[in-house]
């Protein structure tokens, strides 16, 4: 078994989570807008933003804090957004590799957000914690400094740039997503087969009704329950695919 | 009416708690390696349709014009798809959604 902290596991965590930090800089500046409006200082969102993560789930409770919601609302926004960590962990729990003491399981798991959880649970065999944690760290500092900015400066971008980088996290998603579809046509029909049931989920009358967050969570959970009964996969002892 | 600051705090507070929660209680409560077939299938399938479900419609419906958020998408498919790494399918992305949105500007 390899030392938990290896120099190139750090390197590879920060080179992979710069591209996720740049485009995370750019969603929490358009957060900070949100936050500014809820009434948040820049340190407030900085703080709020570093130690949460979450981008869907602190929409939720700026949205919240804005209209003066009742405790219980915060936690119960936080649960449905962020339910999809819950997967995550779960999923990550068996990329760690056997042996690792608890205080790293904890640390990684709080390292969770959809792309830091996305390269780590890409990584080839176990994710080593340095490599998360090296990622997580660039990535949130960005997140956080983003928000701040946001809080201090929003409404000072134009609107075409704002809307440009706004598409910057979902070209990561697509760069997380193909390779393995490329490799695993199961993979392909579970994406594609997301794409569509998305798709009609935004349109269709009722469903059209559920937020982003929830019809992530519903959809996740189908579409999962349903390839996975239909496609079952062999992994190896290694956790491979 | 807006909330007092020690109230904003107490709902910060609250988010960071209860988020970092949800992130950490699988991991603790699952022991090992899970050896069901099913439920590793289903965790294997979890994170590639959770991407994929966030990233479809939603980057048509952030961008300014539908159409440029579309154009996006599809050439961020294809270039991921052809082994482009992260950074460079998003940069493709925000520049076709730039340069979109301002031609469709001029028509």
């Amino acid at each position: 078994m390899q030392p938990l902290m290896q120099r190139n596991d750090i390197f590879e965590g920060l080179r992979d989570g710069t591209p996720i930090a740049l485009g995370y800089f750019a969603v929490a500046f358009s957060l900070g807008i949100i936050a500014k409006g809820a009434g948040l200082t820049a340190a407030m969102g900085f703080v709020s933003s570093f130690f949460t993560r979450a981008s869907a789930g602190e929409y939720g409770v700026y949205t919240l804090i804005a209209v003066s919601a009742i405790y219980v609302e915060i936690i119960a926004m936080c649960l449905v957004t962020n339910l999809r960590y819950m997967l995550m962990s779960a999923a990550l729990s068996q990329k760690i590799a056997p042996g690792t003491s608890w205080l790293h399981r904890i640390l990684m798991a709080c390292c969770i957000t959809d792309e830091i959880f996305g390269i780590s649970i890409a990584h080839r065999g176990y994710t080593p914690p340095a490599y998360t944690y090296s990622a997580a760290l660039i990535s949130t500092l960005f997140w956080a400094s983003g928000c701040s900015a946001g809080i201090v400066a929003g409404g000072m971008l134009p609107a075409s740039i704002v809307s440009a980088l706004s598409v910057a996290l979902y070209g990561m998603f697509l760069a997380i997503i193909m390779p393995p579809s490329r490799r695993d046509s199961n993979v392909l029909l579970a994406v594609v087969v997301s794409f569509v049931l998305s798709g009609l989920c935004a349109v269709a009358p009722l469903v059209c009704e559920w937020s982003g967050g929830t019809r992530t969570i519903v959809l996740t959970i189908l579409i999962s329950a349903i390839v996975a009964w239909l496609k079952p996969v062999d992994l190896d002892e290694d956790g491979d695919a | 009416m807006k909330m007092e600051t020690r109230d904003i705090i107490i709902c910060i507070a609250l988010a960071i708690v209860t988020t970092n929660l949800i992130r950490v209680l699988p991991m603790v409560l699952i022991k090992g390696r899970i050896r069901h077939r099913y439920v590793r299938s289903f965790l294997y399938y979890v994170p590639y349709i959770t991407l994929a479900v966030m990233t479809f419609p939603s980057i048509v419906q952030t961008t300014m014009s539908p159409l440029s958020g579309l154009v996006a998408f599809v050439v961020g498919v294809v270039a991921a798809w052809r082994g482009l790494g992260l950074f460079p399918v998003a940069a493709i992305c925000c520049a076709i959604v730039y340069v979109m949105d301002f031609l469709l500007t001029l028509l």
